[in-house]
């Protein structure tokens, strides 16, 4: 076993896509915030960006055989952080997900989320038979659960969202049978209505108003039409950089974060998003081709994992933006501003990096 | 493989070595990622190539407001360029109406914020409702400090509510000319409609009086600022400005140093005094009491305080100079002298026994001498002086009603005058024909004895017999009394008087003051004052006897006075209501009024301006405006609607005695007199 692949291993291309896309999403950080008080922000999001760097290739060095041993120890350690967050905790934003490490506000739930990604891998490639048997899926399932709830008292939807596209990829390609997936589908149609009273009443209102966004113009409602009124008004070619009027003038809710793509197709217009959007899908793409390349299933679960959850990201947060879903406060990977959220992405790749640098090692 | 265990590691060996890939789903999983990108893609096609147009108009929207800037009115100046009525800048609160939905639930915060009730706010909004949306609407004018306080503190959660300067109008305290000048207020829906898109609600315009006739002159034409705006409704940047065309400033007839006289001499009256030039029509001085306060209604009058003005047992809104329809009295023998005269209905010497009272028909009719002995026996010239009435009562009875209105009417009474002022009444000179078509029964004889002394069902404003006796003295010339100065087009109605008549009719009047007759308080020393007085009956004799002596049933005061006997340049009204005595009560006002005019005539070399024109020069284009002559636009006068009346054949009309430079507009003819038909 070779320990220490060469740099001509690691995934240029893979990198190559995730620095165009982080450049993209740096350009319109700055591009929304640089004529309000929140100029700057685009110097903090690269200084994130070069800590990922750092993180994902030192994660790349470390052999992932040897963390997906370590699983179940950080499984626990994801699981008491999420606890601790409940009890200690800092109040940002009306939820409780934040605890403070290094003198930053961390957010635990991104961590959960790497960790689960791995748990997951260990668990289904521990699988011997072809099919996933019920016992196995079910399984699965609580290992996904706790941590689920647990992010949900925090409350955090969003988050607890990524999990569950996590859990169902990763069932599928562990041989989830089609009887089964037909029955989970099933169970969870009848228990919306349950879920629906479990719901913490922002996230009704949510809902609500995007079902029914003139009810609410100020509110979420407002903000899914403050989004769709910039997008749309961008137009094929897109207003210019830093010309985007919803944008500059602050029409557009958090402009540098969650809503960045909106601004983004604001200024360059359909254009624009067409070569984002064309990243992303390279990126994804990539992944998968990661994936089947990979030495082994464990190696293979792990870059699904991933590719699971920055899929849905961007599913989620692009289908907002143009109006399509609710708003959920879930990132658009890479673009976004936000440190947790880009340090997660980084080491995600981290792991990828790590499973393609030993697919010819024995 | 086994290097993990020869180290030690505790691994779960058989992951390391599990290279079954479930290639097929993982070849899916490619397949959903692009379907996946592919659909949101298309998502975004429908937003920004399909439906561009309606985000980029929504996008505009969001970003741009439209701020109305207010024109200021013209001020009213008088006929020395001192301004009357000016204007005083304000803010009023502007409620955005781009978003309704949002507005509207917003209107409980709104009212509490601002302190108006709730059903008011309530009220303009929907009110607002058939305007365009990007038209904000005035919801608080005259804004406190708390107002401004509470907007800027709510931009975020209000961005509806905007800060507007507006110019309000400031009169002269008191009531000064205030029914003249009128007043303005809130366009009502009837004066909407009647704009034909030029007024909207929310509009200042002029409600009564001149603010009124000359409202489009004096309004302007409001500006548009568009602005850029943040998402919490800061304005950041400026898209366009269209400047506000400020209304035409008016200069009035109006002598300010007359009126002041005679707004004093009512002091705690009730009545009315009009002076005018019957040489041009220009009224100098025009005042009716009580009269409300102007300032009042500048911001908004609230329903209780309209309501007390309205019920008003004095009815203050009331232009006594042009609205109050009352006997004229005695007055009214100035008519009946010169229609003796000119129909020759009895001869030039007739004379009558005045005993203080005489029977007609078995009736006792008095003279106002009576119960004090009588008048003796009385000619054409003591009849005037004295204004015995016996010498009138038998005059009227043989003339007959016909000829009695037919020269009220040419002499200016029973018909609007023509001035240029809104709601003026026509009184009434009663005939056979009016109580035929009105009563539908015959004219009694004794009527015609009332009517002969100015009872009865004669009526006529102050102005009217202002216009009457000057017209007279003038020897027929009858102008159209207006208060904008310099107007072009002033009509005038000819009825021509035999010199002789004219004559003797003034000598009669002068004798009033001059001779001892019965306004000789009003004598003034080196000035030719003539003048009639009158002292009217509210009710009969009889039913005074019968109600007791109540001072609303006092008779009204009337004095009429001219100066000099022959084309005169000055001549004054005066209503004093309840006064009682015309000549005693009424003279003096007449009196210090031409006084006035005479005192200023004498010191006055050179037009006493208090105000530099130059700097009010509105830039209306006419051609080198001399430093002494006020750049104000020449007028036409202007009637009101229920002041046209048809022409009278044979034209009333003559061209302008001025000859204005740009082409003449045309102005409502004079309204006719209508023997046939006084209604």
């Amino acid at each position: 076993m070779k320990d220490a692949p060469g740099s001509r291993e690691y995934d240029w291309w893979l990198l190559t896509l995730v620095l165009a896309i982080c450049t993209i999403g740096v350009a319109e950080i700055y591009s929304a915030t640089h004529a309000s008080h929140l100029a700057g922000m685009h110097t903090k999001q690269m200084w994130w960006l070069g800590l990922g760097l750092v993180c994902l290739f030192v994660v790349s060095r470390i052999d992932y055989h040897l963390i997906l041993d370590q699983a179940p120890v950080f499984y626990l350690i994801g699981l008491a952080a999420l606890v601790a967050v409940l009890a200690v905790g800092h109040t940002r934003f009306g939820a409780k997900r934040w605890i403070p490490v290094l003198g930053q506000f961390l957010q635990v739930s991104e961590l959960v989320k790497l960790i689960i990604i791995i748990q997951l891998a260990r668990f289904f490639s521990e699988v011997r038979s072809d099919q996933l048997s019920l016992g196995d899926l079910l399984k699965a399932g609580m290992l996904v659960g706790v941590p689920l709830g647990l992010i949900l008292l925090q409350p955090d939807l969003g988050t607890a969202l990524v999990l569950v596209p996590m859990l169902v990829v990763g069932a599928f390609l562990a041989g989830l049978q089609w009887k089964h997936a037909a029955a989970i589908a099933l169970i969870g149609i009848l228990l919306l209505p349950v879920g629906w009273h479990v719901l913490k009443p922002y996230q009704k209102e949510r809902i609500t108003s995007f079902l029914r966004p003139e009810e609410d113009p100020k509110g979420s409602g407002y903000q899914l039409l403050q989004s769709k009124i910039a997008v749309g008004s961008g137009g094929f070619w897109g207003k210019g950089f830093g010309n985007g009027s919803q944008n500059q003038l602050g029409f557009v809710p958090v402009r540098y974060s969650d809503f960045i793509l909106a601004a983004w197709a604001e200024e360059q217009g359909f254009k624009g998003v067409l070569l984002a959007l064309g990243l992303y899908m390279a990126l994804l793409l990539r992944l998968v081709q990661n994936a089947q390349r990979a030495k082994d299933r464990a190696g293979m679960f792990l870059v699904m994992g991933v590719a699971a959850a920055l899929g849905f990201h961007v599913l989620v947060n692009v289908a907002m933006v143009i109006g399509y879903m609710p708003v959920t406060g879930i990132p658009l990977p890479l673009m976004s501003y936000g440190g947790s959220a880009t340090l997660f992405v980084f080491l995600a790749m981290g792991l990828v990096m790590n499973v393609r640098l030993r697919r010819f090692v024995n | 493989m086994q290097s993990g265990l020869a180290r030690g590691v505790p691994v779960s060996y058989w992951f390391r070595n599990d290279n079954r890939l479930p290639q097929g789903r993982l070849s899916v999983a490619s397949y959903v990622i692009i379907g996946m990108i592919a659909l949101l893609l298309l998502g975004f096609w429908k937003l920004q190539v399909i439906d561009s147009d309606k985000y980029a108009l929504m996008a505009e929207r969001n970003r741009v407001r439209s701020i109305p800037i207010i024109a200021p009115r013209g001020r009213l100046l008088d006929r020395d360029g001192r301004v009357l009525v000016d204007n005083y800048p304000s803010f009023s609160v502007l409620l955005l109406r781009d978003d309704p939905g949002q507005v509207e639930k917003s209107l409980p915060q709104i009212a509490e914020g601002l302190n108006v009730p709730l059903s008011d706010l309530r009220e303009q909004w929907d009110a607002a409702r058939g305007l365009p949306k990007f038209q904000p609407i005035v919801i608080k004018p005259e804004a406190t400090k708390a107002d401004v306080a509470f907007i800027e503190s709510h931009r975020t959660d209000v961005p509806y509510l905007e800060m507007l300067m507006v110019h309000r109008r400031r009169y002269l305290p008191g009531g000064f000319m205030a029914h003249v000048s009128g007043y303005v207020g809130e366009v009502s829906e009837k004066q909407i409609e009647a704009s034909d898109g030029r007024l909207r609600p929310g509009d200042i315009a002029g409600k009564t009086g001149l603010e009124r006739q000359y409202n489009d002159l004096l309004m302007g034409t409001d500006g548009m600022r568009r602005v850029i705006v943040n998402s919490i409704g800061k304005e950041v940047g400026r898209l366009s400005q269209q400047e506000a065309v400020p209304g035409k400033q008016i200069q009035l007839t109006i002598d300010y140093d007359l009126q002041q006289v005679a707004e004093q001499a009512l002091q705690g009256r009730k009545g009315a005094i009009v002076a005018m030039d019957p040489r041009t029509g220009e009224v100098l001085a025009m005042v009716s009491r009580p009269a409300p306060d102007p300032n009042d209604f500048a911001i908004r009058v609230s329903k209780e305080e309209w309501k007390r003005l309205n019920e008003d047992p004095d009815r203050a809104l009331l232009n006594r100079a042009i609205q109050a329809q009352l006997a004229p009295g005695s007055v009214f023998k100035i008519v009946m002298a010169t229609a003796m005269l000119e129909t020759k209905a009895v001869p030039e010497n007739f004379s009558v026994f005045c005993p203080g009272y005489a029977t007609f028909y078995g009736r006792m009719f008095k003279c106002h001498i009576f119960g004090k002995g009588g008048h003796g026996v009385v000619d054409f010239h003591k009849a005037i002086v004295q204004s015995c009435d016996i010498f009138f009562y038998n005059l009227g009875m043989r003339m007959g009603i016909d000829k009695i209105s037919y020269y009220a009417m040419k002499l200016g009474l029973g018909h609007r005058t023509g001035i240029d002022l809104p709601s003026e009444e026509p009184g009434l000179v009663p005939s056979e024909e009016w109580v035929q078509r009105v009563f539908h029964r015959k004219w009694y004889a004794g009527e015609t004895i009332s009517v002969s002394i100015g009872q009865g069902a004669l009526t006529s404003t102050p102005l009217q017999l202002a216009r009457m006796i000057g017209g007279v003295a003038m020897g027929g010339v009858f102008k159209q009394p207006h208060l904008v100065k310099d107007a072009r087009n002033v009509g005038e109605e000819r009825f021509a008087i035999a010199d002789a008549t004219v004559e003797k009719v003034t000598q009669g009047m002068y004798g009033v003051v001059n001779e001892g007759g019965t306004a000789a308080g009003a004598r003034l020393q080196g000035i030719e004052l003539c003048g009639k007085s009158g002292s009217a009956q509210v009710i009969g004799y009889n039913t005074r006897d019968k109600v007791g002596r109540q001072a609303r049933f006092k008779d009204n005061a009337w004095f009429v006075g001219y100066a000099p006997r022959r084309d005169p340049e000055i001549v004054v009204s005066v209503l004093i209501e309840e006064g009682e005595h015309g000549g005693a009560v009424g003279g003096p006002v007449a009196r210090d009024i031409i006084k006035a005019y005479y005192d200023k005539k004498a010191k006055k070399t050179q037009g006493q301006y208090t105000v530099d024109y130059k700097r009010y020069d509105l830039g209306d284009g006419s051609p080198a405006a001399g430093a002494a002559k006020p750049p104000v636009d020449r007028l036409a006068v202007t009637h009101t609607k229920e002041a046209k009346a048809p022409q009278q054949p044979g034209g009333a009309n003559r061209p302008a005695a001025r000859k204005p430079a740009e082409p003449a507009v045309s102005v409502a003819p004079l309204p006719a007199a209508d023997i046939e038909n006084p209604h």
